[in-house]
């Protein structure tokens, strides 16, 4: 039998405003196994838990029950006070009387009596706790890093900064990701490339950073400090290690009709090729999709040319097996698809295009060498209209839109809005929007630049409709604060596409056990306290793979992955919540049922010995559970129908228990 | 009267035996009377010769006697297995409950089994029941001349919505003819889902207060094979050996149900052993036929390794807030 | 919320993560609901094994809800989809034994939905509490 300690709290009025607590004490007093029972105004003050370590001295109590603000307050303050006056901490429970009773009751007769029965529950559920001890696991002093934009980058960095080998795994030949296809950045105008190439050098450069570029995550297994994770190196038909990146075997491709993604298909590429100049690793890349060679055996010219000896025509996919501590998600985001929207006549039109088609169209390594040209005639735009929120802050059109503010397309279009009006000064340039929000350091001032000094026509109104009439586009919209609708003759329409997390992210959360949202971002562990956790251990996340965000609020987060990312490496063990699932191999038939229902394949099969009552040895198939790998939901529990699976800390009788307390 | 006849099976497994390819043979052999045929281990061709009986009333599913078996005997066991039958061998291989290499399984064909319990609500003090083509012949204390029971009258009520397919899985067929199916086996099921909850109610309140708690329902059933049950169980919460009131009985057959429910193969055997006649298929074809309706149809051991439907899910599953109206829309 | 007088014993079952947290958000706005409902504290909502429920009828509860993470969003992934078939096939079969189907319900509240937590316990307790005692499933020796 235990001898348990009833600790009433008051929380100050906040319980007892509507809970007579000394009735409860009084009342839990009678309970079966209870030697001790009290009350006191704040419990999990200092005074408040000197009470509680001296009953547990003076009383011998093998068992605590806190009557107070929730488990979720307050479990492991008690557990710890527990701990300290020298029971095991996992002998402590938690009535919930505040949360759930006294906050939501009003009168105190009713909140009293739901009070005695909620305190009585746990006390029913103490006697049936045992000591539970934490295990320890290892920590694998290694991170992987998915994916290899900016805050990719800057994660692999700052951890590789703090001597941890990190991978980076990238899906493109190249690092960099979307900000190596920007020209300028707000609010600095900083070239986007002059401060990103040296990062992506640095990474290249780490003794401490691997790229695995081209690669992508195929497998992920194990837990928080001992991941095993499958990567697969796709074959680029060029040895990586032997490539100098000199750019011959490109020259002499005679394939040159290959879209070329990175100038988003306004030009052409070859079939053999490296992304940009300054592409990290800088190697050639072989696409199997154009490649004669490759396609039907035909050409081999780049083999011919290639002084190096790297291409290599047989290379085959690799998978690659790696042990990792942790792992940060960076997978970042994409302009949505703009084809469902016709009403801008983005398919109709190559005058109309997404934001990013012009940021590479006024790049000095674009297509047109930093011209800003129309597309479809290489004449130079006079009328430019800007359409913010396309598909952003959508709510009607979900189907095509999103609902959520993709937050950095008022900025990005000032910047281009302004850089236009500053290289083309014979531009009228109209940026037509909903709202502009600009909450950032030198944002506005920014934004309001772009109206005063460089006189750029903000409306806010919506476009309606772009009809492409001849050389022009005609765009008719509202101006919703003068009430009149604009006719206007652009020669450019840019729009300010939404973006939406990467394709990849969904099946990637599925592999990492991390959740998402309906949007597909990645959530954190808490919202405002725990922002670059996922709510997986050991999984944290970086940049916009979590929500829209722009390069400054990227770098920080990347910088706060890597972080937490460190804390967890430099720890040699970690202990592992003792609420797990144990197996009673006496009872366990082997037949599997837990086993395809855990998430985290923790449950392995072993044959083990048993003798039977007749002395004979029989050999039975019986479950085992990783300790360190199970996270204790307790799937396996139910779908055990001999009842041999468990959990540790919510056990069936523990449940049965609290159920029959409050049905008393 | 079975197609197949004894001798055909007992000299198969004679010879396998005699050539050393099996060491035991599970079969059936005559109890107390003769509708009253129970599982039996053979271990020579003496015995067989001797003992062996195969007719309409060896209706037991031997599947679940292998798990004991093959743990405790060394040596190959030979197991006739009617087609139905082979749904729960292969349920039970699915659940590592059977070593296979300790098995030598043959199939046998059915032409459809006899209801004991029906021929003896027609007859009292029966001394033997004779086959023929059409029926039985039931000799009884009380008359020289014996009665007459078709075989239709007479047919067990599994077999009356017989799965009637092949045999799956065997080391060997016997070639034979196999039993049709006739009757939708969810039409009972529906009658009762289209009742008012009061009806429903009432029924099975008469059905389930029969229950005397016997656990020959669990006892027989093929699924029904954990090592410790969780009503044998101290610490289960539920261990209730004796019918306290009617919830107890309730409580026993929802869990039972539930425990077998994606694993149960619709053997029937479980009604058919109950002595109080209580008609506990009902229960495991109304999990069957919700399984097949909301998540795809679902058979227990036709494909060996398939993932049972409860340790299963797709995202995009029915709602239990939704299955009311949803079933009470395909009823309608 | 008594309904002619009858106030109902409820017995909800939430998950630690999402539905838990939603309850203590409801206790942090002041969201009033009847106090016969009474939480008992799971990981997930799929730790709940049918014969809980049963157990909780047995006992004399009146209703029993099951409350976690909504579908897609399981702290451990897939707890609840397992849960919603389940309880889909557990409320089907008391169904079909003549039980009220409005004694039973899952439903699915975030840890950030404190309100719809109150509002779908002052539904059901008055669904329950119009239904009245449990007597079809109560078991009479255990009743006070």
């Amino acid at each position: 039998m235990q001898r348990i300690g009833v600790f009433v709290c008051w929380c100050g009025s906040n319980i007892a405003g509507t809970v007579d607590v000394h009735a409860v004490a009084e009342a839990l007093k009678t309970e079966p196994g209870v030697v001790f029972s009290t009350d006191y105004q704040y419990m999990c003050s200092q005074a408040g838990q000197n009470i509680i370590k001296d009953a547990i001295r003076d009383y011998r109590l093998t068992g605590v029950v806190v009557c107070s603000c929730s488990p979720r307050m307050h479990e492991v303050t008690f557990r710890k006070t527990a701990s300290q006056a020298g029971l095991n901490p996992y002998m402590v429970e938690i009535a919930n009387i505040r949360e759930q009773c006294s906050w939501v009751h009003k009168d105190v007769p009713t909140g009293t009596e739901k009070a005695i029965i909620l305190g009585r529950a746990a006390v029913a559920k103490v006697n049936l706790n045992a000591p539970l001890t934490p295990g320890e696991s290892l920590v694998i002093k290694r991170a992987l890093v998915i994916g290899g934009g900016i805050a990719g980058i800057q994660t692999a960095l700052d951890i590789a900064d703090a001597g941890f080998p990190v991978d980076i795994v990238e899906k493109q030949p190249t690092i960099g990701g979307k900000m190596a296809q920007l020209d300028k950045t707000f609010p600095t105008l900083d070239c986007a490339a002059c401060i990103l190439t040296p990062k992506m050098v640095d990474a290249a450069q780490n003794e401490n950073i691997r790229i695995l570029s081209y690669s992508e995550v195929e497998k992920v297994g194990g837990f928080v400090g001992n991941f095993e994770v499958t990567i697969r190196k796709k074959a680029r038909y060029v040895k990586e290690d032997i490539c100098t990146g000199c750019g011959a075997c490109v020259e002499k491709c005679p394939m040159k009709k290959v879209p070329n993604e990175f100038n988003l298909g306004m030009d052409n590429r070859r079939a053999v090729y490296i992304p940009f100049a300054q592409a990290v690793p800088k190697v050639a890349t072989i696409d199997p999709n154009y490649c004669n060679m490759l396609k039907n055996g035909k050409c081999g010219l780049c083999a011919r040319v290639c002084t190096a000896g790297a291409i290599d025509y047989t290379q085959k996919d690799e998978l690659i097996t790696e042990k990792y501590g942790a792992i940060v998600v960076a997978t970042g985001y994409n302009p949505i698809s703009l084809d469902k929207f016709d009403e801008f006549a983005y398919n109709q039109s190559k005058d109309v295009i997404s934001s990013l088609e012009f940021e590479r169209l006024t790049n000095a390594a674009g297509p047109t060498a930093g011209k800003l040209v129309r597309p479809s005639d290489g004449k130079h735009p006079h009328t430019i209209v800007f359409v913010q929120c396309v598909g952003s802050r959508c709510d009607a059109c979900a189907e095509k839109g999103k609902e959520y503010c993709s937050k950095i397309c008022c900025m990005y279009t000032a910047k281009h809005a302004m850089l236009t009006r500053d290289k083309y000064p014979d531009t009228e340039v109209y940026v037509f929007y909903i709202d502009v929000r600009t909450p950032g350091k030198n944002f506005d001032e920014f934004y309001r630049r772009a109206v005063e000094e460089y006189g750029v026509h903000y409306v806010k109104g919506m476009v309606g409709k772009v009809s492409p009439e001849g050389d022009t586009l005609k765009v008719q919209a509202s101006d919703l604060i003068s009430g009149k609708q604009l006719h206007i003759d652009a020669d450019l329409v840019v729009l300010a596409a939404a973006i939406e997390p990467d394709a990849s992210a969904r099946p990637l959360a599925t592999m990492l056990t991390a959740s998402m949202d309906t949007n597909d971002f990645f959530t954190e562990a808490h919202p405002k306290l725990r922002p670059v956790e996922s709510p997986t251990a050991g999984v944290f996340l970086s940049g916009a793979c979590q929500g829209p965000k722009d390069i400054p609020e990227t770098v920080s987060q990347a910088g706060a992955a890597a972080s937490k990312v460190i804390g967890l490496l430099v720890k040699d063990k970690l202990t592992t919540n003792p609420c797990v699932a144990q197996s009673n191999e006496l009872m366990c038939n082997g037949c599997s049922s837990c086993e395809l229902v855990c998430p985290y394949g923790a449950i392995t099969y072993i044959d083990k010995e048993f003798r039977m009552p007749d002395r004979s040895i029989q050999i039975r198939r019986v479950a085992q559970v990783n300790p360190a790998v199970c996270q204790g939901c307790g799937a396996c529990t139910v779908a055990c129908p001999s009842g041999a699976m468990d959990l540790n800390g919510f056990k069936s009788e523990q449940i049965i228990a609290e159920v029959d307390a409050i049905c008393r | 009267m079975q197609k197949v006849t004894a001798k055909t099976l007992s000299g198969k497994a004679a010879s396998l035996l005699n050539a050393g390819e099996v060491k035991y043979v599970l079969g059936w052999k005559k109890g107390e009377f003769d509708y009253d045929i129970t599982p039996a281990l053979f271990e020579s061709a003496e015995e067989l010769e001797k003992d062996f009986v195969w007719n309409d009333f060896s209706c037991a599913n031997l599947s679940k006697y292998l798990i004991k078996y093959t743990r405790s005997l060394s040596g190959k066991i030979l197991v006739f297995l009617k087609p139905c039958d082979t749904f729960s061998f292969n349920q039970l291989l699915t659940e590592h409950r059977i070593d296979r290499q300790k098995v030598y399984a043959v199939g046998v064909p059915c032409s459809g089994m006899a209801d004991e319990k029906k021929i003896r609500e027609n007859a009292d003090g029966i001394t033997a029941i004779s086959e023929t083509e059409e029926g039985y012949l039931v000799h009884t204390l009380y008359s020289d001349a014996p009665a007459f029971i078709s075989k239709e009258e007479a047919l067990l009520e599994k077999c009356l919505s017989c799965k009637g397919w092949a045999h799956i899985a065997l080391d060997e067929q016997i070639e034979g003819e196999v039993f049709a199916p006739s009757a939708d086996r969810f039409d009972q099921v529906k009658a009762l889902e289209n009742m008012t909850p009061d009806e429903r109610y009432h029924f099975w309140q008469n059905e389930l207060s029969r229950c005397i708690r016997c656990n020959a329902c669990r006892d027989v059933c093929p699924a029904c094979t954990c090592e410790k049950c969780v009503f044998d169980n101290p610490n289960s919460g539920v261990e209730n050996k004796a019918a306290a009131n009617s919830f107890e009985e309730k409580m026993f057959h929802i869990i039972r149900a539930f425990h077998v429910a994606g694993r149960c193969t619709d053997c029937g055997e479980c009604s058919r052993v109950c002595p109080q006649k209580i008609p506990l298929h009902l229960l495991n074809r109304k999990f069957i036929n919700d399984i097949d309706s909301f998540y795809g149809e679902y058979q227990a051991g036709l494909d060996e390794g398939s993932r049972a439907p409860l340790v299963d899910y797709d995202t995009g599953d029915l709602e239990p807030s939704q299955v009311f109206d949803w079933r009470d829309g395909q009823n309608a | 919320m008594p309904v002619n007088g009858y106030k109902p014993l409820i017995v909800a079952f939430c998950c630690n993560w999402c539905s838990y947290a939603g309850a203590d958000l409801a206790g942090n706005n002041r969201l009033n609901y009847p106090a016969d409902v009474k939480i008992i504290r799971v990981p997930c909502s799929c730790r709940v094994n049918p014969m809980f429920v049963l157990r909780a009828f047995q006992r004399g509860a009146d209703g029993v809800i099951i409350c976690g993470c909504h579908p897609g969003d399981c702290h451990y992934t897939s707890g609840n989809y397992f849960t919603r078939r389940r309880m889909a096939l557990l409320f089907s079969m008391l169904d079909y034994l003549g039980i009220e189907r409005e004694r039973t319900r899952v439903e699915w509240v975030s840890a950030a939905e404190g309100a719809k937590f109150a509002a779908t316990m002052n539904d059901f307790a008055e669904t329950v509490a119009s239904l009245g005692e449990n007597k079809r499933l109560e078991d009479l020796r255990c009743k006070k």
